[in-house]
């Protein structure tokens, strides 16, 4: 594989994908929305009764609106890592990731390619996010939004090598969808998304655990430290981890196996 | 003989020799799926410019060995090599050789037929300018060239696998692999499509290689390849087969070739 074949190739993976999010304006409004009912309507809610101390990044007591926004852009990204993932599972019963993997181009390269262009959708959906954010009146401290590029586009990765992962070991397009409720929910929920944790393990230790072994915590406190231009070194390596880890069980999943069933799980 | 299935396979084996004229040589290649033997011991070489089908019963084990070749399933037990380059240990140039249109109809349905060859054109790593070229000349051929605009999903049946085809030799490969091709086609198009093959084997020197079930999608002139519970059971030119099975047409010695014969009762 030559450079120039390779950039190719991820260019032309990357303008396939943002011209099916362009086509698919449904999703990219749905990507939207979820969010901001969250920050419109749920956050509006809690901001009365909830009351948060000064915790790391923050230097002084904030809003919940505040507050809950680090998360929702997880949220954002764990959505479209999980899309990201649904869309290959389609393409692998449509039978275009066929065409895909039997391309003179070596397998671990497409996947990543696959990845880093669902990454750059998700990114284009938190910015957006961010925007019509600050227009509703919570606005980011806009030194953040830089800094925070690289590292969306590493919890993009790490998202969607988990998302990518389960895609591999999915064989049916609705079980996936399945698969995703019974993933995301929980992933969101048991995480410092909505609550910091020590407001978790007053409520319950158990809990608190749980969302201290949920790398979506981990996703989220990257992108909260970042925002506000602290380093999260812990949370930076948990979520470097989970790309590691997850990249690489999905890469295992979409190679060809040697004389068995599963090499069928690659091409399906 | 092949213990399996108990009939004979007399076709020499290719030698080292017969590789550099061959673009795709298969040696003693199985794979099983679990405890199913899918294929056995296969072994074949193809000849440059000209059309080989492959004839065998639905099961037979051709998109196994489809799936074998193009690297979408991976088999310890055998070799494969395509214009010279071995599959396992040159994946990357082996690939480059080969032009697929795989059994299911792969292409995205809401790109256009332009942007379905352009996007296959840069993931073998052609040029902007080459694509373009490329493309505009295989629409033509195909007859197409007033629809490069046309989202994939307002074509008809006949007329996607046309813009299949034409992908699959974007970059000049050395072999073309179809499998089942003609699935759901009319009799319109299903003719256009085996001498569009026939065309390109003696124009272009392609090595074309056809899966099929259909006997009457081999000509006279094809060489031929039956398989039949994942065996070689009969190769050559089409009227060896026939002879040497002891039949008067292809359709004869096809139903011989692949029926078992019945246990005798005591």
């Amino acid at each position: 594989m030559t450079v120039s074949h390779a950039s190719r190739a991820l260019l032309a993976i990357l303008a396939r994908e943002l011209l099916r999010f362009v086509q698919q304006r449904g999703r990219f409004f749905a990507a939207l929305v979820r969010p901001l009912i969250w920050l419109l309507v749920f956050a509006a809610g809690f901001r009365a009764s909830l009351g948060l101390s000064i915790i790391p990044p923050y230097e002084t007591y904030i809003a919940y609106d505040v507050y809950v926004i680090p998360g929702l852009i997880g949220m954002i990204q764990l959505f479209s890592g999980m899309q990201n993932s649904l869309s290959m599972v389609y393409d692998r019963e449509m039978g275009s990731m066929r065409v895909l993997l039997s391309t003179p181009l070596p397998r671990g390269f497409l996947l990543i390619a696959r990845m880093f262009s669902g990454t750059v959708v998700s990114i284009i959906q938190v910015y957006a996010f961010i925007l019509l954010a600050a227009l509703f009146g919570t606005p980011l401290p806009w030194s953040g939004l830089l800094p925070l590029l690289p590292v969306l586009v590493l919890t993009g990765m790490a998202l969607s090598a988990l998302g990518m992962f389960l895609s591999s070991r999915v064989k049916q397009l609705e079980n996936f969808a399945g698969v995703m409720n019974f993933l995301i929910f929980p992933m969101f929920f048991l995480s410092t998304a909505l609550y910091p944790l020590w407001r978790i393990r007053e409520g319950s230790v158990t809990l608190y655990h749980l969302c201290q072994y949920n790398p979506f915590t981990y996703v989220v406190e990257l992108i909260r430290f970042t925002i506000y231009g602290q380093p999260n070194l812990p949370a930076l390596g948990i979520v470097t981890a989970t790309l590691v880890v997850f990249g690489a069980a999905a890469l295992i999943g979409y190679t060809p196996a040697r004389g068995g069933p599963t090499a069928g799980r690659a091409a399906a | 003989m092949d213990a399996k299935s108990g009939r004979e396979d007399t076709a020499p084996r290719p030698t080292a020799d017969d590789r550099a004229q061959q673009p795709l040589v298969v040696e003693g290649l199985s794979y099983a799926y679990g405890k199913r033997q899918a294929l056995s011991e296969v072994s074949f070489s193809l000849t440059p410019g000209r059309v080989t089908a492959l004839l065998g019963p639905n099961g037979a084990g051709k998109t196994t060995l489809f799936s074998l070749i193009t690297g979408l399933f991976d088999s310890r037990r055998g070799e494969i090599e395509i214009a010279g380059y071995k599959l396992r240990s040159n994946r990357s140039k082996a690939l480059s050789q080969l032009g697929i249109v795989f059994q299911a109809q792969t292409l995205d349905l809401d790109l256009t037929v332009d942007q379905n060859l352009r996007y296959f054109a840069a993931l073998r790593g052609l040029s902007r300018t080459a694509a373009r070229e490329r493309t505009a000349i295989l629409l033509d051929r195909i007859g197409l060239a007033g629809h490069a605009r046309t989202k994939v999903r307002n074509l008809s049946g006949g007329e996607r696998r046309r813009v299949e085809v034409a992908r699959a030799l974007i970059d000049r490969p050395a072999v073309l692999l179809l499998d089942e091709p003609s699935t759901g086609l009319d009799i319109a198009t299903r003719r256009w499509l085996i001498e569009h093959l026939h065309h390109l084997a003696e124009r272009e020197g392609i090595c074309v290689f056809l899966a099929t079930h259909l006997v009457d999608e081999v000509a006279p002139e094809d060489d031929l390849i039956v398989l039949d519970e994942g065996a070689i059971v009969a190769r050559g030119k089409v009227d060896d087969v026939v002879r040497n099975a002891g039949a008067t047409t292809l359709d004869e010695a096809f139903t011989r070739l692949t029926t078992k014969p019945k246990e005798q009762s005591p």
